[in-house]
């Protein structure tokens, strides 16, 4: 540790430390953010889901966008894991299908800086419902 | 860089410590190691997360949710369950006992929804032995900020917010700076009361354990504000955990030039050194404590000179407790108008309470000023455990007064406990049922005072002696309707007549049960029974021999061997013989034994 030598540079080292409070920052006001679940189930981690996640917590921190990531259970597409739920605040959640780490940049893109539909959207079966 | 998509943030206060939270983060890491997520996944030992009755406290962020009564073998299900496959632990989760139902975050809890936390802000959010967590939390930020402004403008900031001494007396923070400003001396100090020496209290030191840079960086910005130069943390000893988390906050901020000398290169110089107390409750008093710190005997002097004009080895001292310094940074970076719009006319911004004693949530709480007591009891606490009668409330330790039915829907704030006959204190707060004696009451506290009574002045030390033997004769029989006059008068005098605080405010347990509760000093001298059938000398075992079998069951588990009779007829006590230890009571199958 070294010593801070004046205003400007604690106000910079706080830039600096505060993103990586952000997930928990975030986390005390989620209703007011997108949510970014991403489907963790035996098929979802066999087809890459874990690689998924840590690619939307990386990206969305180097687009300075806010969002929550959690993991949540099977999502019932097996059939199209990876798959990833997008919902932005007081709008109906989207379900993305075969979300590869590469296409997660232009998804957080589209759906959540511009609020419009990306490709890949999987119809709501009666199913997954 | 390693980058880190949740955290498990782990309880670390001394609560839940006592329940293996040490072994569930070793148990977590482990767990997250074998599941190969220790990139992925950090866990943190944070500070007291206030719902202490429920602990150990484990939550997982981003998505908050809020395991209670963990234990270290649950460990392994909460990562391959909830961190692998995202589902929640539901066995794990806190049932709303109204609902029944599971309540996964902490935000949807009747204990948190009416907390505002400004003095908690940080603890149960950030690991309080790393100080970029409290940096990142716009920790030292005000010290910056305060650097920028004259002496003057910050305390005026501090005083248009309104903000009381927390430690119990509530006179005015921001005065107190501007008197020890005032005072020409070429060496000033500035003080922080650690001394939280109430029975049941623990506020300080969550706040010590949770997050003491906030208590550092509102010293030195006391210290800027009234030119002092050093602080001293003046600490009970019998807190190991919380001084260790101070001994590690001040080398850190240390090492950031954060204290020391030319702070952020403003030429501003400050550095704080800790003392530790031996426990003595009077050296909570400001001038007791400076005596303790001198070497001298914790005894204390009467004022004025204040501690402002003269305190530490003859040197102008302001001496604030921790929960006051806890309350500076936000008030300096959000402001004065923003502190003052929260609470009451007279007591601005929040109070952290300890609730203890019959209550079924006990912890720490927060609450803005203004909240009632039933707010407190009922919502946050969750009301009396086992669905007894809620009788009274004990506010401001030894010093306070017990509060009763009726004044359940008084706004809490400092003029209005003062105006009920007890007073804010610091914060501690036991909530009685319909099964405490409130003369025994009473004489609790009245020992504790007694017991800790420097013994410098008269009044406090053999009146308070005196008060103690006439409530020991009541509760054993043994008293007289004079007692009840001469209990009154002698209160009065000591009250009048004591140094300092300790005695000043030890006959108010005494006075607040007498006026609450008079009827029941009436029975135990008059009729020479206690109604809440606490007092052992005043009760007495029966067995009703209509409803006794005659099973010799109570006859066997006695230890006095004071039951007796005949197979298949009914029993009878030897009241000369019998110990009062409730035995039979418990034992007997048919309900025959009753007290009386």
């Amino acid at each position: 540790m070294t010593k801070i030598e004046s205003l400007d540079a604690l106000k910079k080292m706080r830039e600096q430390l505060r993103s990586e409070m952000d997930i928990r920052e975030n986390s005390t006001h989620p209703e007011d953010l997108p949510q970014i679940r991403v489907s963790m189930g035996t098929c979802g981690i066999a087809s890459g889901a874990k690689e998924v996640m840590a690619r939307f917590v990386a990206e969305l921190q180097s687009q300075g966008v806010a969002a929550v990531v959690t993991q949540t259970d099977c999502m019932g597409r097996c059939e199209a894991e990876p798959t990833v739920e997008i919902a932005l605040p007081g709008k109906d959640p989207l379900l993305y299908g075969d979300v590869t780490p590469d296409r997660v940049a232009a998804i957080i893109e589209h759906c959540i800086r511009n609020g419009e539909p990306a490709e890949g959207i999987l119809p709501r079966s009666a199913f997954a419902e | 860089m390693a980058q880190f998509s949740n955290y498990i943030l782990v309880c670390g206060g001394t609560g839940c410590r006592a329940s293996h939270s040490e072994h569930i983060i070793t148990a977590l890491r482990k767990e997250l190691d074998e599941a190969g997520l220790s990139d992925q996944v950090q866990v943190i030992r944070t500070g007291c997360f206030g719902f202490c009755e429920q602990g150990p406290i484990v939550k997982t962020v981003p998505d908050n949710t809020f395991y209670v009564s963990v234990k270290p073998e649950d460990a392994g299900e909460i990562v391959r369950e909830h961190l692998v496959k995202g589902r929640k632990v539901e066995r794990l989760l806190y049932v709303a006992p109204d609902t029944g139902k599971h309540v996964a975050d902490s935000r949807h809890m009747d204990f948190y929804k009416p907390q505002v936390r400004i003095a908690l802000r940080n603890c149960g959010f950030i690991d309080p032995e790393n100080i970029n967590e409290y940096i990142a939390r716009d920790g030292y930020a005000a010290l910056g900020k305060v650097l920028e402004m004259q002496p003057e403008e910050v305390i005026k900031e501090i005083m248009d917010s309104g903000l009381r001494g927390r430690g119990g007396g509530g006179f005015p923070t921001g005065l107190k700076w501007k008197i020890t400003r005032e005072v020409q001396a070429d060496q000033k100090y500035v003080v922080c009361n650690a001394d939280e020496g109430d029975p049941g209290a623990f506020m300080d030191r969550s706040i010590l354990e949770g997050d003491p840079h906030s208590i550092i960086e509102a010293m030195a910005v006391n210290g800027y504000c009234t030119g002092a130069s050093r602080g001293m943390i003046y600490i009970r000893a019998e807190y190991p955990l919380a001084i260790h988390r101070l001994e590690v906050a001040i080398a850190q901020a240390r090492e950031y030039g954060l204290l020391g000398d030319d702070i952020l290169g403003t030429g501003f110089s400050f550095d704080i050194e800790i003392r530790y107390g031996a426990g003595a409750f009077v050296c909570g008093e400001e001038t007791a404590l400076i005596h303790s710190m001198e070497g001298k005997r914790g005894e204390p002097s009467v004022k004025p000179p204040f501690p402002s004009e003269s305190g530490y080895k003859g040197y102008p001292t302001n001496v604030n407790n921790v929960e006051t310094y806890a309350n500076i940074p936000p008030i300096i970076l959000r402001g004065a108008q923003w502190f003052s719009s929260i609470g009451t006319e007279k007591s601005k911004g929040t109070k952290v309470f300890a609730l203890a004693g019959k209550v079924n949530n006990v912890g720490l709480i927060e609450v803005p000023m203004g909240t009632t007591l039933r707010e407190v009891i009922f919502d946050i606490g969750g009301g009396i455990k086992n669905g007894k009668r809620f009788k009274a409330v004990q506010t401001g330790g030894p010093s306070g007064g017990c509060l009763t039915e009726k004044h359940l829907d008084t706004p809490i704030d400092y003029d209005n406990l003062l105006a009920s006959g007890s007073m804010m204190g610091s914060g501690g707060m036991i909530v009685m049922d319909e099964d405490d004696c409130m003369v025994s009451v009473a004489k609790f506290y009245l020992e504790f005072t007694v017991e800790e009574s420097c013994g410098k002045c008269t009044p406090c030390r053999i009146g308070n002696k005196r008060l103690l033997e006439i409530l020991d004769r009541i509760t054993k029989g043994k008293g007289c309707e004079e007692d009840l006059t001469e209990l009154r008068n002698l209160a009065g005098v000591i009250r009048d007549t004591s140094l300092c605080a300790l005695g000043q405010t030890a006959p108010n347990p005494v006075l607040s049960t007498m006026d609450n509760f008079w009827e029941e000093y009436v029975a135990h001298v008059r009729d020479k029974s206690c109604p809440a059938h606490q007092c052992r000398d005043l009760m007495s075992y029966v067995i009703d021999p209509k409803s006794c079998k005659g099973c010799s069951l109570c006859s066997r588990v006695c230890p006095a061997n004071a039951i007796g009779g005949v197979l298949k007829q009914p029993y009878s006590i030897d009241q000369a013989a019998c110990i009062k230890c409730g035995t039979c009571m418990d034992k007997c199958k048919f309900g025959a034994i009753g007290v009386r």
